[in-house]
């Protein structure tokens, strides 16, 4: 036994087990509250984001040495570490947002750091499944810790119901995900990615059950990015949710589940191409049509993110259409700036909140440059991101992704998301209108809430929009092309 | 021995940026606007070592590169030629009139104002200089996010509906041209704007990549029907956003549509040449009708613009040496005279605060230096002979007749109806006795000396093209036979073998000869 041990590479869990430790330690330390004596809540955060911070490290020590390991079924490669990292900026733009506000909703302080560490783990283990078992246990980790975070607030009937919806319609997916797997090892005699495509490729594959199997799988996918007609449950539990809650895992779910959505597909399922790419290609189509249009419409600002959340997740499916690697690449500089752009968006929605309350109305940013200057301009940036206008990253995260499926011949569908950021721009764009030229009425005027470390975090956010936009290489040097086609293979 | 910078072209660029964040930080409104100016003094007067150090080259110059994001072969690389370098100098030339206008008029909130104009500088001379179809992009749509503030913080009654629309429309017309950049790239691998003129691309990818590139130029030019932004925006925007916007946004339209659209699409350009040109030759007569009947100066400067800038497509259209290089230099001309225009109309709006014609009257008893000023920006945007307005027009009618007569007659018809309705308003304006009593000499007082200094540069411009057009010719003529050139073989070598070029394209030498006719 002792040797297997030795001789196994462990490279690929490394990075979920610093934050699994680190989730025991922020456990640990909130156990030492119920003596009485002593408190570490204060501490806690910055335990959290301490081993963020040391998670990541490892992730950029890795990111010299990939490998795969646990026979095929888990791999370092730049893929996994790109969705690590965009974890980690995700878990830690997170923790800086909850400081202030997860005291003031919720008196599980201790818990509700330990499950963000424990999701972010599950997250990340995701990002480098390379078997459908590991697929599926990671995306249990995660969703059943995201279900207890989106209803925190039990004070709150919206967050209660938040939970509920989120866990009933989540189960019900996971059950079309076990079941498409299932149906694909049928078809193919395996569950790793490897296999199955080299099953596919030698013809050995029954067709019959490979196509339900697909189906089922795009269905379980198609939940957990929210692509139209799956993503009844976004608004209500983006809404619902605590906001930090709500930046975080409309990133960190996106993430993970595009991971191991880009690798089946890629990795798993190359033959299948002809097959899935149309699919996927509708699926897009709606997903970025009708969230943009719903968005339009939107008065909550969380609804409002929310349904532009749809549309980012139908933009992002559009690298995948053309099952090349150019499209990976892509998608994780989108999921990065997005990461970014779009927590920093909620941050400042967050900041806009009243005591009590978990959203905040669209009139509540009326006249907002004139009372918060600094504020405004942060989120009239993130907004202008969001919009795909460039200088910003948020221009590049298209451009990229939309590259790929130029290239696989798709430029219809590039076209059609272009129209649709035309679209989008106008609900992003009418925000900076209600900041800028819109005059405050008196019930509408809040007094932004003071927190140090989510200005930091909101400061962070902007500077790495901007900078991305500037030099798209600071990501892309780190995620290297060569080493993701020797991944391919 | 010539003195010279290095990085010249980025410097020109950025230090308005640069100028931006400095603006914001220093304290004071007066700060502010000596800083602001100075930034734009200083653009201005190292934009002119491109002139002191202009070699006599077809090709680019002051060329930089540097590779930004490799895998996608995207490079930071600028360059300036002949077509470029007159529509960068008449950026660095009117901004500090813009600049030195708002710091005289503009009250409110002055530090985000002037950041927005610095910002704005630095996009449109990117737009001039890039040499890689990204960075071009990147420049062409970052132009619209200061200029969106602009209208919508600083504009008139209905500001946030223009401001909007100006946004929307725009970036709608430019979103296609993002899919045909990467359709560009994956048939040519280059986004090297210089490179992409030698390569021949499969003709259904040109007629695609052409439809999008010239349907997001035409919005910005704007092309009819593509215009209607355009009213809006310029009578909404602030006097020298409205200076800024005509004199130098519009041609970020017609330079991307002869820097790009043309030379990388030629056969399709060339065969849907003949439906640009309508659209161009519709916009000059239909923007001079509607032009007529406005009663608004600012509005009516804003139509005449859509005639203007249809001149300056048709004369790309032509493309042939002589009807490009008047289309080049009238584009210069337009940032001239209707940049005058916008700032006579706005210099008038500050004393007055109404722009309607019909409260005018008889001005040319109580403020003859106005009024004398503006008859030569007017003759000049009608097009007189001895002024700049003029050499632009008639070459490019030259260009236009050779390609197709019937455009040139057009366009002809054109500068009449320009006559009439400019006129027209001087008429009402400046003639006849003074009716209301706010536009006598007791209310109403004659430009101040920095006023007319503001607008002499104009002017003394409009008189040395309309004198000495070679001296501008000279420089551009190269570069656009080039262009031309290289453009003409390729739809040659394609048509060879379909069917006999059905268009007619002159020789390049043409436009040599022609510069003597104007003198």
């Amino acid at each position: 036994m002792n040797s297997v041990l030795l001789t196994l590479n462990l490279n690929p869990i490394y990075p979920a087990t610093a934050m699994v430790l680190f989730a025991i330690l922020v456990m640990l330390a909130d156990i030492l509250n119920y003596g009485g004596r002593t408190t570490t809540r204060p501490v806690i955060p910055w335990i959290a984001l301490f081993g963020v911070l040391v998670t990541g490290g490892i992730c950029f020590w890795l990111l010299g040495q990939p490998t795969v390991s646990f026979q095929g079924m888990a791999s370092a490669d730049p893929i996994a570490l790109g969705i690590d990292l965009v974890v980690l900026v995700a878990t830690g733009l997170g923790i800086l947002a909850s400081v202030k506000y997860i005291p003031a909703v919720s008196q599980q302080v201790g818990e509700y750091y330990a499950l963000l560490l424990l999701v972010a783990a599950g997250m990340m283990v995701m990002g480098s499944a390379m078997d459908l078992i590991v697929v599926f246990l990671s995306l249990e980790i995660f969703s059943l810790g995201l279900y207890i975070l989106s209803g925190l607030n039990r004070n709150d009937a919206r967050s209660s119901e938040a939970a509920m919806k989120y866990f009933l319609l989540g189960a019900f997916s996971s059950a079309f995900f076990v079941y498409g797997a299932a149906l694909l090892y049928g078809a193919t005699g395996s569950t790793q990615f490897a296999q199955i495509a080299a099953s596919l490729a030698n013809n050995q594959a029954d067709l019959n059950l490979l196509y339900p199997a697909m189906a089922l799988l795009i269905v379980g996918f198609g939940f957990k990015v929210s692509l139209v007609p799956f993503h009844m449950w976004t608004p209500d539990v983006y809404q619902g949710a605590p906001t930090p809650v709500t930046a975080f895992m409309s990133v960190g779910t996106k993430a993970a589940a595009f991971a191991a959505f880009y690798r089946l597909f890629l990795f798993a399922l190359p033959t299948q191409q002809p097959v899935w790419g149309w699919a996927l290609a509708i699926l897009a189509v709606l997903t970025m049509t009708l969230g943009n249009l719903a968005a339009l419409r939107q008065t909550s600002l969380k609804r409002l993110l929310a349904y532009s959340s749809i549309a980012h997740a139908g933009y992002i499916l559009v690298g995948l259409v053309a099952g090349s690697p150019l499209g990976i690449e892509g998608a994780l500089f989108y999921l990065i700036t997005y990461a970014f752009m779009n927590i920093g968006a909620f941050m400042v929605v967050m900041v806009l909140e009243k005591e009590g309350e978990m959203d905040a109305d669209g009139n509540r940013l009326r006249g907002l440059a004139k009372r918060q200057p600094v504020l405004a301009l942060i989120m009239a940036i993130f907004m202008l991101s969001l919009a795909g206008v460039p200088p910003f990253a948020g221009f590049f995260a298209k451009f990229f992704v939309f590259s790929a499926a130029v290239q696989g011949g798709w430029s219809w569908l590039a076209a059609i998301a272009m129209l649709n950021s035309a679209i989008g721009a106008y609900y992003y764009l009418r925000i900076t209108v209600a900041m800028y030229f819109g005059e405050p009425t008196a019930e509408t005027v809040v007094e932004p809430r003071r927190s140090g470390p989510a200005t930091v975090g909101m400061v962070i956010a902007l500077v790495f929009t901007v900078l991305l936009g500037f030099f798209p290489m600071l990501w892309s040097s780190l995620i290297q092309t060569g080493v993701i086609q020797v991944a391919l293979r | 021995m010539t003195f010279n910078l290095p990085y010249l072209l980025s410097l020109i660029t950025f230090l308005p940026l640069f100028g931006a964040i400095v603006v914001l930080l220093v304290p004071g409104d007066t700060a502010k606007k000596w800083l602001a100016l100075l930034v734009t003094l200083v653009t201005f007067v190292i934009s002119l070592l491109l002139l002191v150090n202009w070699q006599p080259i077809a090709g680019m110059q002051f060329v930089e590169e540097l590779p930004w994001f490799p895998p996608l072969d995207m490079r930071y690389a600028m360059g300036v030629d002949g077509i470029s370098l007159f529509l960068v100098l008449l950026t660095t030339l009117l901004m500090p009139i813009s600049i030195y206008f708002s710091n005289l008029y503009v009250r409110t909130r002055l530090g985000p104002y002037l950041a927005l104009m610095l910002l704005l500088e630095t996009a449109m001379i990117g737009v001039f200089l890039a040499l890689d179809l990204v960075l071009f992009f990147v420049f062409f749509e970052a132009s619209l996010i200061p200029m969106y503030f602009l209208i919508g913080e600083w504009g008139g009654q209905n500001r946030v509906y223009a401001a909007v629309k100006f946004f929307i429309y725009t970036f709608a017309g430019s979103a296609l041209m993002v899919v045909a950049i990467l359709l560009v790239y994956f048939s040519t691998g280059t986004f090297d704007i210089v490179a992409l003129q030698h390569v021949q691309i499969a003709p259904a990818v040109q007629m695609w990549g052409f439809v999008a590139f010239a349907l997001a130029f035409a919005v910005k030019t704007p092309l009819f029907p593509f215009h209607t932004w355009l009213p809006d925006a310029h009578v909404q925007a602030p006097t020298a956003g409205s200076i800024i916007l005509a004199g130098v946004l519009l041609k970020m339209g017609t330079y991307g549509y002869l820097r790009l659209a043309m030379p990388i699409f030629p056969q399709a350009a060339a065969q849907l040449g003949p439906v640009v040109a309508t659209l161009a030759a519709i916009g000059i007569i239909y923007g001079a009708l509607v032009a007529l009947m406005q009663k608004d100066i600012k509005s009516l400067v804003a139509y005449s613009s859509v005639a203007h800038l249809g001149y300056v497509m048709l004369g790309l259209v032509a493309f042939n040496a002589i009807g490009v290089s008047g289309a080049v230099l009238q584009m210069v001309n337009h940032g001239l005279s209707t940049g005058a225009l916008f700032l006579m109309v706005g210099l008038l709006y500050e004393r007055r605060h109404t722009r309607m014609l019909e409260d005018f009257g008889g001005l040319w008893k109580s403020v003859p230096l106005y009024c004398g000023l503006f008859l030569v920006v007017a003759m000049s945007s009608i097009g007189l002979p001895g002024l700049n307005g003029f050499v632009g027009e008639f070459t490019i009618m030259l260009g236009a007749f050779t390609y197709m007569p019937i455009f040139a007659v057009v366009a002809a018809a054109g500068v009449i109806l320009a006559a009439w309705y400019m006129l027209t308003a001087f008429r009402k304006m400046a003639q006849g006795e003074i009716t209301n009593e706010a536009n006598d000499s007791h209310h109403l007082k004659d430009l101040r000396f920095d006023e007319v200094l503001m607008v002499l540069p104009l002017v003394l411009l409009f008189f040395v093209i309309g004198l000495f057009p070679n001296l501008f010719f000279d420089k551009i003529n190269p570069s656009v036979a080039a262009l031309v050139t290289s453009s003409q073989a390729a739809i040659r070598a394609a048509s060879v073998s379909e069917h006999p070029t059905q268009f007619v394209f002159n020789t390049p030498q043409i436009a040599d000869g022609l510069t003597v006719t104007t003198k």
